[in-house]
């Protein structure tokens, strides 16, 4: 009896040895990692470190902005305005698109083999395919236009909620969804009756951070294709106008943030 | 017949506790073997994959209104012997005979049609948990109805009385607008046994129904189950892995071993040798719960 309690007891110290081996071991890689890649690229960490006071000190004399600045502030606030649009267009467009895909791709809900990987491959290349390619493709078939910015938010946002989507779908509905094919209920109530009700404030949370995301992503965007607050930013930007930069960035800080506290309210809501 | 009419004697001895019930005396009485047979399971086999054999020649009839139990260990095939009579999964080869129809050839709606014959409750009671109890309870329904009806919840009133009348005999009444995430597990399982009810099935098929259930709520739903096939007359089939709660309520009993019947007869037959021939070596374990 002791002698048996005695081995448990070893194994168990044997477990937590091996676990902090494995720690260390991780810790050395990642640190050798870091070490390796600023050889590479030859940057020198500690000399990175070092220049951060100096920057910072740049920022602050340069980049406050004066009243003349704020005269802007209104075609500041209209491009922004634009491109908060574009990003909840371009995302609840996708959702719509996304939310088709996922119930034609998810193990639980699709209607046959063929379609399924047919959904899961559309799905995955837009998703791989970043949103500054998109955004680069697109200008050449399309021009620097908003419906180009639109487009490339909608492709990168597609690809990715429908992988989010198929997961929620999986993980909320496998149960209910047996139940009602049990009834005799039909495709269509399965899905209006089990699975959206079941799985409607993950998509809806997964839709709200991609808004969120998109907003950031829109500045980048613009700036590739000209439109929005991402043009305003790349004009002034050149012009060496750092106070109207400053301005522009401010905003766009704001403004995410704004949105992501109602996106966060509304979140808390429906959960 | 002697033991029969010793345990039941035994039931009405409980008379304080209001989750028994007193069982109709006549419907005590009637035997088993005098029920008709409303159900065939003929030649059964079912292979997920060519080398495992998961049900190996499965015959046995059905009887109307009677509890059957389905025991064996884990693995043994009970869940899917249970889901091939309502094709939730397809058998590999073999009948069904259900109302003077074979129900393994059935497609789209016929398929559809037979399943609102056969209701069924699940060990985790697999409702849509966001969902109110009377929304639940309503999707019972959904087989009679089309897909835009069904959609729209397009009830009549009749149908919402007949829900309202099925959740206040469940004792669940004072819960109807609560949604099911905020019931105990106890409750839940009777909103999935309302959702089975307002189907108004001839057949109940029963999931492991107690096996995330404390004693006491099992009791219950175990009470239920046993009423609905006395008054309604509905048969019930139970996969149970507790052989004493399978031997106490079930009219009849049959064995499963490694995707065979060992074992289909009364529970009163049932002893520890055809325990440790269903169960295996571990049967000692599971005798005492
Ligand atoms: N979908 C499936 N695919 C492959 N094998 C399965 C599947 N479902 C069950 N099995 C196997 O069939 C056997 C019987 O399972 P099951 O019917 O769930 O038994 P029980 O309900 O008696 O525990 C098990 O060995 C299990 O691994
Ligand atoms: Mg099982």
């Amino acid at each position: 009896m002791s002698s048996k309690s005695s081995t448990q007891h070893l194994s168990r110290v044997n477990i937590i040895r091996k676990k902090h081996i494995r720690l260390t071991i991780a810790a050395l890689i990642i640190l050798g990692l870091i070490i390796l890649a600023g050889e590479i690229t030859s940057y020198d960490h500690i000399d990175g470190l070092l220049s951060i006071p100096a920057a910072i000190s740049w920022l602050f004399s340069n980049m406050l902005f004066s009243a003349g600045t704020l005269a802007n502030f209104p075609t500041v606030l209209r491009l922004l305005w634009e491109t908060i649009l574009i990003s909840i267009v371009s995302t609840t467009t996708a959702s719509v698109f996304a939310l088709i895909f996922a119930l034609l791709g998810s193990q639980l809900t699709q209607v046959n083999t063929f379609l399924m990987y047919v959904a899961k491959l559309v799905a995955s290349v837009s998703r791989n395919i970043p949103v500054v390619a998109w955004a680069l493709i697109l200008v050449l078939s399309f021009g620097t236009n908003s419906a180009t910015g639109f487009l490339a938010l909608f492709f990168a946002t597609f690809g990715f909620l429908v992988r989010a989507y198929i997961e929620t779908i999986d993980e909320a509905s496998s149960d209910s969804i047996e139940a009602l094919r049990a009834t005799g209920a039909t495709y269509p109530q399965m899905i209006f009756k089990a699975v959206l009700p079941g799985s409607m404030p993950q998509l809806f949370s997964w839709t709200l951070f991609m808004i969120e995301t998109n907003i950031r992503s829109a500045t980048l965007v613009g700036l590739l294709t000209g439109t929005g607050i991402g043009y305003l930013f790349d004009l002034y930007y050149k012009q060496l106008n750092y106070e109207m930069v400053s301005l522009i960035t401010l905003s766009i800080v704001v403004a995410v943030l704004i949105i992501e506290a109602i996106s966060n309210r509304i979140r808390r809501e429906i959960i | 017949m002697a033991t029969q009419l010793k345990s039941r004697s035994k039931v009405t001895e409980k008379k304080a506790d209001p989750v028994i019930f007193n069982f109709p005396e006549e419907a005590q009485l009637e035997e088993t073997i005098e029920r008709p047979v409303i159900m065939q399971v003929k030649n059964l086999h079912k292979n997920y994959t060519k080398d495992t054999k998961v049900l190996k020649d499965i015959n046995f009839d059905i009887r109307e209104g009677e509890l059957l139990s389905i025991i064996g260990p884990s693995g043994a095939g009970k869940s899917t012997l249970l889901r091939t009579i309502n094709r939730m999964i397809e058998p590999t080869s073999g009948e069904i005979i259900f109302g003077d129809e074979n129900i393994t050839k059935l497609k789209g709606k016929g398929l559809r049609k037979m399943r609102t014959d056969i209701g069924m409750i699940f060990q985790h009671y697999n409702l849509v948990d966001r969902l109110s109890v009377f929304e639940n309870v309503l999707h019972g329904l959904l087989g009679y109805k089309n897909s835009l009806q069904g959609i729209l919840s397009l009830y009549s009133e009749e149908e919402k009385e007949k829900a309202l009348e099925i959740i206040t005999e469940l004792g669940i009444e004072d819960h109807i607008y609560k949604r099911c995430d905020e019931l105990s597990g106890g409750q839940k399982q009777r909103v999935g046994i309302a959702r089975a009810l307002i189907q108004d099935p001839k057949i109940i098929l029963c999931d492991e129904p107690i096996a995330s259930l404390d004693p006491r709520a099992s009791m219950v739903i175990m009470e239920y189950l046993k009423r609905i096939s006395r008054e309604r007359g509905i048969t019930v089939i139970v996969n149970l892995h507790q052989v004493d709660v399978a031997k106490k309520y079930s009219d009849r009993m049959i064995g499963l071993n490694a995707g065979e019947i060992v074992f289909n007869d009364a529970p009163e037959v049932m002893d520890q040798g055809i325990v440790t021939k269903i169960y295996g070596s571990k049967a000692d374990e599971l005798i005492v719960e």
